[in-house]
């Protein structure tokens, strides 16, 4: 494991990177009197791949929710596409259509067939007419290897394969931003590959990305930034080659240690 | 490295198959058990001869009046004699095609909607067009028909009106309440709580009273507002509070990523709890509700307290009659049937329903 990771990565080809899409100052959040954010501040441009770390609890999963107001915060300011995320309904909308989840649990809607889960947002939110929403819906289940199990329902679908769906669900509404929380940490061994090519082949199109994952190689092979998250605070971030191999604070250097030799 | 041959797999010893096996299983597993299966199989018979001696061996089938019947056995010509006020109450005699058009509409619309697939605009038009048509045929004072009385309507068919009317206005009402009792704001979520607290720790019976006696105070003197309706709309507002509460179980057992699935595809409100946590919520309450709806079915039979005449009012009504004295047990035991037949198939429809929005298995 160790002698792997000193290896140098492949890294795949990428776009030049654009203005900044994503863009929180100052965000302070409290569940009760808990303080789980403290002063975060990040900005994301268009096309980069940011890969978030830390150890359980330290707020990650918090930080990126409130991207997409699935939480709220209580101080500072986030921005994405240049729209404030608050409680201003018409600016949700807007918000949530630049932006899609990708969830640890896939999060699919058991009641529905596969492609009922794709078309569901495109015809009753982006009100697109039926026939382009399924069109639509079968291009990225194409794209993630799954066309063929499009009239299934989704407890009839192993792991991998719900993962792949729910990034293709994700797709349909074609956001430029799209989260991830810890997406294959919910996978058998065997199928974390499959999802992961699908993030990467993502990644080489130039989306938009912050990934929650421990997949330390996906984050060497695509990631523009890490970034290290401790105790609510964002504790340092740099270049996946010098993050991995030059950690500069204590805490990282104590973190990639236990997660290394585990 | 050794390879070993796969190994066929072979039944299990004799003991542990068939009917030994279930019999063991479940009837003989423990001394407990034994003394149960025993009491049972007394008790059993203690009922069960005697009742299928007067049910049906001695039991008279044919002739006209009470005369004709052996004593020490039911006396099924009283059934056959009053069968027309069973199912249709005090319905004037030569009028009764009307029910019956109506009962036989509904058969041909149930064995009909088999071939029409799914739920499309034709099964919504029918569903809305039916109560209307059913109305308008019982009801009369249209097209030529004669009027009938709704105080005139009676038997199984007013149980089946109140009961359908009453499943199919409490269950949107539910929903409604079941989404206030969810809701974020203060005062719809507590004028539904209180609503359904208060609705639930009251008896029907009062329920019915209050509409009966309080809800014409509402209206202004001189507007007629009949029994049946003041009887569906208590029952509809009793019911609709027990309906909410199932509902809300349902809510509670839909985990919260698929709330947060729904809110990050950016659907509203309604778009959310209309198309991913209502469906799924009555999906998985539907034991519940159909547990619901039967006993609303059965509870049908408290109108007879404010004046109506369902099948089992009807039941004392006919036994009163002179030349049939003495006839209630035939009554009551028909009436009894005729209640089981509903609720049974009901519960059946809920099993098969179950199975088939079952979507975890492959189709
Ligand atoms: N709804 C909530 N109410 C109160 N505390 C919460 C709530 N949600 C999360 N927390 C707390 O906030 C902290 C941060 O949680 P968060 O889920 O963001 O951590 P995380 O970094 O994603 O951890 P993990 O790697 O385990 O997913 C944790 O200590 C957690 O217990
Ligand atoms: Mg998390």
């Amino acid at each position: 494991m160790a002698t792997q990771t000193q290896t140098q990565p492949e890294r795949i080809e990428k776009k030049a990177l654009g203005e900044p899409i994503i863009q929180l100052e100052n965000v302070n959040k409290w569940y009760g009197d808990f303080h789980v954010l403290k002063d975060i501040n990040l900005e994301v441009k268009k096309g980069e791949i940011v890969v978030v770390l830390g150890p359980s609890g330290s707020g990650k999963s918090t930080m990126i929710r409130c991207i997409n107001r699935l939480e709220e915060y209580q101080e500072g300011s986030i921005k994405v596409n240049g729209i404030e995320v608050n409680n201003d309904v018409k600016n949700l909308r807007q918000v949530r259509s630049h932006v899609d989840m990708v969830f640890q649990h896939f999060n699919l809607f058991p009641h529905l067939t596969i492609l009922e889960n794709l078309t569901l947002a495109p015809i009753w939110v982006y009100k697109r007419p039926k026939k382009e929403a399924l069109e639509t819906a079968m291009y990225y289940l194409e794209k993630v290897n799954i066309a063929d199990q499009a009239h299934k329902y989704p407890n009839q679908l192993s792991g991998g394969q719900q993962q792949r769906v729910a990034i293709a669900r994700a797709l349909c509404k074609n956001p430029e931003i799209l989260l991830f929380d810890e997406p294959t940490s919910a996978l058998d061994p065997e199928m974390i590959g499959e999802v992961l090519d699908v993030m990467v082949k993502l990644a080489e199109e130039g989306k938009t990305m912050i990934t929650v994952t421990h997949e330390m190689g996906f984050a060497r092979k695509v990631a523009d930034r890490v970034i290290f998250m401790d105790a609510g605070q964002i504790v340092e971030e740099n270049e996946p080659e010098a993050f991995f191999n030059n950690p500069e604070s204590d805490r990282l250097k104590l973190f990639l240690q236990q997660i290394l030799h585990h | 490295m050794a390879v070993y041959p796969t190994i066929p797999p072979k039944e299990p010893p004799l003991g542990e198959r068939g009917a030994i096996a279930w019999v063991r299983h479940n009837l003989l597993s423990s001394p407990y058990n034994i003394a149960f299966t025993i009491l049972g199989i007394g008790i059993l018979y203690l009922i069960i001869p005697p009742f299928v001696k007067w049910a049906f061996l001695n039991a008279t089938w044919t002739g006209h009046s009470k005369a004709d019947c052996h004593p020490g056995g039911a006396c099924w010509i009283f059934i056959r004699a009053k069968l027309d006020m069973f199912f249709f109450g005090f319905y004037p005699h030569d009028q009764l095609w009307r029910p019956k058009t109506v009962i036989a509409t509904i058969v041909a619309l149930v064995a009909a909607s088999k071939f029409i697939k799914g739920f499309n605009k034709l099964k919504i038009a029918l569903i809305v067009m039916f109560p209307i048509y059913a109305y308008i045929l019982l009801r009369g004072g249209y097209f030529g028909l004669s009027p009938v009385e709704t105080s005139k309507w009676g038997g199984l068919l007013l149980t089946l009106v109140i009961a359908s009317v009453g499943i199919v206005l409490s269950f949107p009402i539910g929903i409604v309440l079941a989404l206030g009792r969810q809701s974020k704001l203060p005062i719809i979520k507590s004028m539904s709580v209180f609503y359904i607290e208060f609705v639930r720790g009251v008896p029907l019976i009062t329920v019915l009273f209050m509409a009966s006696v309080v809800l014409p105070l509402f209206f202004p003197e001189g507007v007629n507002f009949n029994k049946l309706a003041r009887a569906l709309i208590g029952i509809t507002l009793f019911e609709a509070a027990y309906v909410a509460e199932n509902i809300r179980s349902g809510f509670q057992a839909i985990p919260k990523g698929q709330y947060e699935a729904a809110d990050s595809l950016g659907l509203s409100y309604w778009q959310k709890m209309g198309l991913v946590i209502l469906p799924q919520a009555i999906k998985v309450t539907i034991p519940n509700l159909v547990g619901t709806f039967i006993s609303l079915f059965k509870d049908t039979s408290l109108v007879m307290i404010i004046g109506l005449f369902d099948l089992l009012a009807m039941v004392t009504v006919t036994a009163n009659d002179r030349d049939w004295l003495g006839m209630d047990t035939e009554g009551y035991v028909f009436a009894a049937f005729i209640f089981w037949i509903f609720t049974f198939s009901m519960s059946m429809y809920s099993k098969r329903l179950e199975k088939k929005l079952d979507t975890s298995k492959g189709k």
